[in-house]
């Protein structure tokens, strides 16, 4: 029998009958009396000099409220990572990339918005633009930004153990070049954003956001007006995927504009705006060197790695230096340097997504680990057996791993996909692959990473929650309630959660990095705690025993081994007013993660996360030698996770990530010619269609967490970082043809076979 | 210019008066304040619009609302008949099919359209019959499962 009565649950999503009836309200579903439509306007260069904005034809057009340009705003620069701020909402000396904001209008309708737009003029210089990061790296290539004149904005340089001696003392050593595409997270949600002001110059945004508490510091930094001024309330949230992290002008403008009219402001992005004009995953170039031991020991990586930032840095540091950490995890590696960069070119912005710089470089690490294996004549699979890296072990960049289910996400993923009977042994244009990875729950030692929780005991014995815990469809309200009614020993249903309101809700960072059921979760079970044991303190004096004796359990409160010694939830709350305590009652929890040991970052060696997940993703594959396409038969995920909170919904994260991975690897790509994105639509992007999925076998490898709330890890995040190599790799095993760059579309399949062919003959 | 629409959405007569270029998709969450219906593209790319039109799926955002005029609009506020959610809408949430939820009200409808037509089809089947209807969060695989979960019960 199960330890837990809600752990563990399959439930399903809180708000899920909400969005099943149409009943559930995104921001762009609402609507407020007398409410004014936005519209921006654009760069069409890649990069100018802004010169002048007439913006008088634009104010004349009957039904227009307002138009603003980069000289109308306060010159405040904000950006998500304070170090690297470098953004204005809107543009006001030049633009740096095809889509880059120079003004914006409100007005009675969308469609008056739009033709006010269109009567704005603009003069340009236009300068010479940079496309290429290594371009933008040389000397005399044009300056994007004045205070980076080497267009490098973010640097890490990481090594430990011996670099030199190790590559001296390796038996062999392998060097490869990789490269990955652009990719566009496409949240079905377009980002919205609607402001509400009153006269005391307090503004309220309704935003589609995933990190409410951040927005509300960036937006009062992009307005110049204290925090105080300004309440982001999160509705329903149409999926983010690290896409709505960031500060938009949408926000900015719906804002700005309600503070100026003093009207309800409403800012939605069209799909192309998401294409061009929000963030994407950065492209990255990497050059891997790794030495090895002829026992199959990986000796020694060196990694050079320059990720292409687009216009502006938004979580540049951050990026790149986990891009740093997560090669340093799953496996054993005792010598290791990093090198990595950010470079500005004149292209859309990259920014956080679902792994945040993590499946680039593990796609390097793990398709060049299967070609060791081949030439080293190790099986793939027994290689990364070898390396796995163990809990408690001792990590040469003192990373702290608790719990590590990785090796028994290897075996369980390779007897899942059928490894011995199948790899190398299908016929050709059929073949299996895996690869391994592993992800941060959250990020250790930052005072501004806590989360804050409520919770109270209401008169009807109901729960009422309060977290500023950010669901944007993953479903970390229900997560996060799980825990609260476990810890109060009552069913899910007696659960009343608010979330997400920078005014109500306590301080919480909010949705990325994979940090929410940890810090939030933790959060939430020591409010629940502390409120429980002031119930208890009058149940014990009550039944004249010990708070420690007592259990709750099923709504009721009772000595441990004698059940029937006891009272409901209810009748306790009335033993408790009747013995003179003060109602409400009330617990609140503020969680940290730990600070033991902590890294510098960019600097020293140290932990870096509370908790570390684990995962193996294997693939099975067929290509199509006459068409070139490439057809996943079959995905396993096996996924340490700690303790599922909610199996059904890591379930959900695990199959999306495979998906969203798949797309990685086979579809997906933004493709820019001289800045222009030239497929910002659906159509032609390349997002799976249910026509595309593989069967997926998810495989929970359950650890005990001792940090994460009842065990919990990470689930949402680590899932995608695996799938694109497991697929590469299965790849080769189909058709003996490597891939070094993503995605592998079908010309580049049709190519390939066509060389080797050529090769044979 | 405004003109009176006449629509009957989810069994209810409705006098609109709009502009006549309005797509349905603007005039159900506009001027009726249905905003079940999701405008996820406005281009006919991503499904999240879909409603059904004497029972046949319809892009709402490629339809205009003035060539639908007295034709049974069904959109997901309607789909609960006296409060009795439909086998759909239950299945839905109750295997994990709604994550973010912005797909789902597309979804179900297209779904629906499809089982009335074909009550007990192959998953390959089903799997087709949404391939228009993007969703970027669940991999469609629960979706697919509770769609097959109620062929049976309809
Ligand atoms: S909104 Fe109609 S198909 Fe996307
Ligand atoms: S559930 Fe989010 S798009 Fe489908």
């Amino acid at each position: 029998m199960s330890l837990f009565n809600v752990i563990g649950k399959r439930e399903p999503m809180l708000d899920a009958l909400e969005k099943a009836t149409g009943r559930a309200k995104f921001t762009d579903d609402l609507t407020f009396p007398g409410m004014l439509f936005g519209k921006i306007l654009r760069s069409p260069h890649p990069h100018a000099k802004i010169l002048h904005v007439d913006l008088s034809k634009a104010l004349k057009v009957k039904g227009v409220h307002g138009a603003i340009c980069g000289r109308d705003i306060p010159k405040k620069k904000y950006g998500i990572v304070p170090m690297a701020k470098d953004e204005y909402a809107l543009a006001i000396d030049k633009v740096r990339y095809i889509g880059d904001e120079v003004a914006a209008v409100v007005a009675t309708s969308i469609e008056v918005a739009e033709e006010a737009i269109s009567k704005i003029h603009v003069d340009y210089e236009v300068l010479p633009a940079v496309f290429d990061p290594l371009e933008a790296m040389k000397p005399g290539a044009p300056v994007i930004h004045d205070e980076v004149p080497n267009n490098v904005s973010a640097k890490i340089r990481k090594e430990f153990g011996d670099v030199e001696k190790a590559f001296f003392e390796s038996d062999e050593i392998f060097e490869d070049d990789f490269e990955t595409q652009p990719v566009n997270h496409a949240p079905l949600e377009p980002h919205a954003a609607i402001g509400l002001a009153d006269h005391s110059g307090k503004v309220i945004l309704y935003s589609s956001t995933q990190i409410p508490f951040f927005l509300r510091r960036n937006l009062a930094t992009a307005l110049d007006i204290p925090e105080s001024r300004v309440r982001i309330i999160k509705p329903k949230v149409g999926g983010g995927f690290g896409q709505k992290i960031d500060l938009y002008a949408k926000d900015f403008c719906a804002a700005f504009f309600a503070l100026k009219t003093k009207k309800p402001v409403k800012f939605v992005y069209e799909r192309e705006e998401i294409f061009t004009s929000t963030r994407q995953r950065h492209p990255f170039k990497i050059h891997l060197k790794t030495g090895m031991k002829r026992d199959g020991t990986i000796h020694v990586q060196q990694f050079k790695a320059i990720a292409d930032g687009g216009a502006y840095n938004s979580t540049a540091p951050l990026m790149i230096t986990l891009a740093c950490y997560f090669i340093m995890l799953p496996y054993r590696i005792e010598n290791l340097l990093f090198e990595g960069c950010h470079v500005y070119t004149n292209k859309p912005v990259g920014g956080a997504m679902r792994g945040h710089g993590i499946p680039q470089v593990r796609f390097a690490v793990e398709a060049q680990l299967d070609l060791i294996a081949e030439k080293m004549g190790i099986d793939p699979f027994e290689l990364r057996l070898k390396n796995a890296f163990h809990a408690g072990e001792p990590h040469p960049a003192k990373l702290l791993v608790q719990s590590c289910g990785f090796s028994d996400t290897l075996i369980k993923a390779a007897e899942a996909i059928g490894w011995k009977e199948k790899r190398g042994k299908l016929p050709f244009g059929r073949g299996i692959g895996l690869a391994g990875a592993s992800f941060p729950s959250g990020v250790s030692n930052m005072s501004h990473i806590s989360s804050g929780a409520v919770v109270k005991i209401e008169r009807d014995a109901s729960i009422t929650l309060l977290t500023g815990a950010a669901d944007i469809g993953q479903g970390a309200e229900t997560v996060i309630s799980q825990i609260v009614a476990e810890e109060m020993g009552v069913p899910l249903e007696d659960i009343r959660i608010t979330a997400a309101d920078t005014e109500i809700t306590p301080l919480d960072p909010g949705t990325f990095g994979s940090g929410v059921t940890l810090r939030a979760g933790n959060a939430a079970k020591m409010a629940a705690q502390s409120a429980k044991e002031k119930l208890l303190e009058a149940v014990a004096e009550k039944l004249e025993v010990e708070i420690h004796q007592l259990e709750v359990k099923d709504r009721r409160i009772y000595v441990k081994d004698q059940p029937e010694k006891g009272m409901s939830f209810s009748e306790a709350i009335k033993v408790y007013q009747y013995s003179d305590r003060p109602m409400p009652i009330i617990g609140r929890g503020s969680y940290m993660p730990p600070a033991k040991e902590p890294t510098t970052l960019l600097k020293e060696d140290g932990n870096f996360s509370p908790a570390y997940s684990f995962m193996t993703q294997a693939a099975e594959v067929e290509v199509d030698t006459t068409t070139g396409k490439v057809k996943v038969l079959k995905m396993v995920a096996a996924h340490d996770c700690g303790r599922a909170i909610n199996p059904m919904l890591v379930e959900g994260q695990l199959d999306g990530s495979v998906v969203g991975g798949m797309g990685q690897a086979l579809y997906e790509d933004v493709l820019i010619e001289k800045g222009q994105v030239i497929n910002p639509s659906f159509l032609d992007y390349g997002l799976p269609t249910a026509m595309e999925i593989p069967s997926i076998t998810s495989i929970e490898v359950e650890t005990d967490d001792p940090e994460g709330p009842f065990g919990a890890k990470e689930s949402g995040e680590g899932t995608q970082l695996a799938p694109a190599p497991a697929i590469i790799n299965a790849i080769y095993d189909a058709i003996g043809v490597r891939f070094k760059s993503l995605p592998v579309t079908p010309e580049k399949v049709l190519e390939a076979l066509q060389e080797k062919k050529g090769k044979t003959y | 210019m405004k003109h009176i629409l006449k629509l009957n959405v989810n069994g209810e007569d409705h006098e609109v008066l709009t502009d006549i270029h309005k797509t349905l998709l603007e005039v159900l969450r506009e001027d009726l304040g249905l905003t079940g219906t999701k405008k996820g593209c406005d281009l006919g790319t991503c499904g999240a619009c879909t409603v059904l039109i004497e029972g046949k799926p319809y892009l709402s955002c490629l339809t205009l609302a003035v060539a639908v005029q007295e034709k049974r609009i069904l959109t997901i506020e309607g789909l609960a008949k006296d409060g009795d959610l439909h086998p759909l809408q239950k299945a839905f949430a109750e295997k994990g099919a709604i994550q973010c939820g912005f797909c789902t009200p597309g979804m179900i409808l297209i779904a629906k359209a499809f089982l009335d037509e074909h009550p007990s089809p192959s998953e390959g089947e089903v799997k087709k019959a949404v391939a228009g209807n993007l969703c970027r969060c669940t991999g469609y695989a629960k979706i697919v499962e509770a769609i097959l979960s109620v062929t049976e019960k309809i």
